[in-house]
């Protein structure tokens, strides 16, 4: 190494590091396709026949068949798939609804201790589900609103409440206090204000609190589990009863799980970056 | 700690908007009230109620005995080794899938923080496990992958290995680790998008300047992303945290709780569920709220200061 001289050096540097990064980008392809490869397999094995799933080695060029979507929707799930999307789109509709006014009053107009405000609704978070199960259910009871689906509605608006707030709140933040003032002397109503000023700036706010909530809702089990029946049941909960002890159900599962998983893979895919602004709660954009 | 200069932006922030509130106090108030109440009614006001329950001896198939016990449950929940074995799995469950997944967060993103063909593809195959429903990822690896006879894992192993290789039962032989490994699946993504996030937020110029001035990629890393990243990585790190706690989906579907697996959480299912002893299941459930507490304050903050003493 001493005996060359700078450049061949300096050549001989850049000639690694490309090597190095092709190294570092096929690290990364294997990586991201090992993640993948289970959806990958689970789609796979939903388009084959029961008999072809269950081989060992797995069957990967089986032929192609829909019986395992067949027997899925033959088995009736379009009342829990209708349940969990009005469970999870009526709340989501309702925790924005809520939200943003809440987030106004601690951002643009804010009461008193408002940063209180939000550390308080910040610990709601710290507060496992769990333990509010029990009064949860005997309310319900008593008030005769198990097996309905409102009570779950109401369930998931609270439980997504504090981070759509939080959310929310972070872009009004960012609304700029000159144009609101300038808005005000000019006479613009509340509703223009909110059209021209404030809308721009917390729109793409409003998109991702949505798709949090209505991941977060559409995937809920325990609740789901404990204060619905027969008649309220949502997807998840009909998942869990839909495996059977009794003959081969490898490709039906995974056509189920497909189809259950289906609503929030497309609203993933579809609004990647919202989805790091809404997991952060809005701290990380 | 960390409110302080939080609220000293506050105090800023209001000054600076001072000039717009002129309505009243109420005024203000009733944008935020339905909200407040909501939030109040159905998170606060249960937990009260699970705390009384708590002291009570209160089971529905016994309503007859129904009475005031004093600290009998949080003693059962702390003695009995069903109880206990509850929350040791809680936390240890919790600290695997969290720093796993944290660590190979941190490896994927540093990997995909960088220009190379197909970025955004290989990204999107990351996120994918994340956007799987919990149920359905843990039906998935129960049965698609773990399955002793017809799961992928075993299928792999003999198309590798031939007729004799070896077809362990993954799920009764590392029942926990089974359960650790399908939530990492699903929550690496997460870790892994925050932390990118946090990748591209660097002031680039910054570590231009360091390279041009000789200094490695080890040393950059070291001395500028970790630092610069930790704030990110804390913030992962309390959320998964706050999440993989209350896990239910993988314990309920993948073991039925069963072979030492049982958390907290599908405790108190069971115990409230099955055994109707409304008593034991809210003393636990105080226990897991504390236990979330301590877990997401005195667990990270540990982890972040052998951190930062390692970068020293």
């Amino acid at each position: 190494m001493s005996g060359k001289t700078l450049s061949t050096g300096q050549v001989e540097n850049v000639h690694k590091k490309s090597t190095s990064g092709v190294l570092l980008s096929i690290a990364a392809w294997i990586v991201g396709l090992l993640f993948v490869s289970p959806v990958l397999w689970m789609i796979l094995t939903s388009f084959h026949s029961e008999t072809d799933a269950a081989k060992n080695p797995p069957a990967f060029g089986a032929p192609l068949t829909l019986d395992g979507y067949r027997s899925f929707f033959d088995a009736g799930p379009w009342p829990p798939l209708i349940n969990s999307v009005t469970a999870s789109v009526v709340s989501t509709l309702l925790v924005l609804l809520l939200a943003f006014p809440a987030a106004y009053a601690l951002s643009i107009r804010p009461v008193k201790k408002w940063s209180d405000v939000l550390f308080f609704l910040l610990s709601t978070k710290f507060l496992p589900v769990v333990a509010g199960l029990l009064p949860i259910y005997l309310f319900a009871k008593k008030v005769g609103m198990l097996d309905n689906i409102w009570l779950l509605i109401l369930f998931y608006t609270v439980m997504n409440l504090p981070i759509a707030i939080w959310m929310l709140r972070s872009f009004l933040a960012e609304v700029p206090v000159e144009m609101l003032e300038a808005a005000e002397v000019d006479g613009a109503g509340l509703v223009l204000t909110l059209r021209k000023v404030v809308a721009p700036v917390v729109m793409p706010g409003l998109a991702s609190a949505a798709l949090i909530c209505f991941i977060f809702s559409w995937n809920e089990l325990l609740f789901a589990r404990v204060l619905t029946g027969t008649v309220s049941q949502t997807a998840p909960v009909y998942l869990t009863g839909f495996v059977t002890s009794q003959g081969l159900f490898l490709a039906q599962v995974c056509a189920a799980s497909l189809v259950v998983s289906l609503p929030v893979l497309v609203a993933g895919f579809a609004a990647q970056d919202k989805l790091v602004q809404g997991l952060s709660m809005g701290a990380v954009r | 700690m960390t409110t302080t200069p939080t609220k000293g932006a506050g105090v800023a922030e209001t000054e600076k908007r001072s000039n717009l509130q002129r309505s009243g106090d109420w005024a203000r108030r009733m944008p935020l009230l339905p909200a407040m109440v909501l939030v109040f009614l159905v998170t606060q006001l249960p937990f009260l109620f699970t705390i009384g329950a708590s002291f009570m001896n209160w089971n529905a198939y016994y309503p007859d005995e129904r009475r005031f016990n004093g600290g009998a449950n949080f003693k059962t929940v702390l003695t009995d080794p069903a109880a206990r074995k509850a929350i040791w799995v809680t936390v240890l469950l919790t600290a695997a899938v969290v720093l796993i997944s944290l660590f190979l967060g941190l490896i994927i993103a540093l990997l995909l923080d960088r220009k190379f063909f197909g970025q955004g593809i290989v990204r999107t195959m990351m996120i994918t496990p994340f956007l799987v429903v919990p149920v359905a990822a843990a039906l998935l690896w129960k049965h698609a992958l773990y399955n002793p006879e017809y799961g992928l894992f075993n299928g792999m192993l003999t198309k590798l290995f031939g007729e004799n290789a070896p077809q362990p039962d993954w799920i009764s032989e590392h029942p926990m680790w089974a359960v650790i490994f399908a939530i990492v699946w699903q929550w690496t993504p997460f870790m892994m998008l925050i932390l990118l996030a946090g990748l591209q937020s660097r002031p680039m110029d910054v570590v231009e300047a360091a390279k041009i001035d000789g200094a490695s990629s080890w040393q950059i890393f070291r001395s500028m992303t970790l630092p610069h990243l930790r704030p990110y990585m804390e913030l992962s790190g309390l959320l998964g945290t706050i999440y993989v706690v209350q896990n239910f989906d993988h314990v309920f579907t993948i073991t039925g709780g069963g072979l030492g697996t049982a958390n907290l959480p599908y405790y108190i299912y069971t115990t409230f569920y099955t055994g109707q002893d409304y008593g034991l299941a809210s003393a636990a459930g105080v226990v897991v709220v504390i236990l979330t507490i301590i877990v997401s304050t005195v667990a990270l903050r540990t982890v972040f200061s052998i951190f930062r003493e390692e970068q020293r």
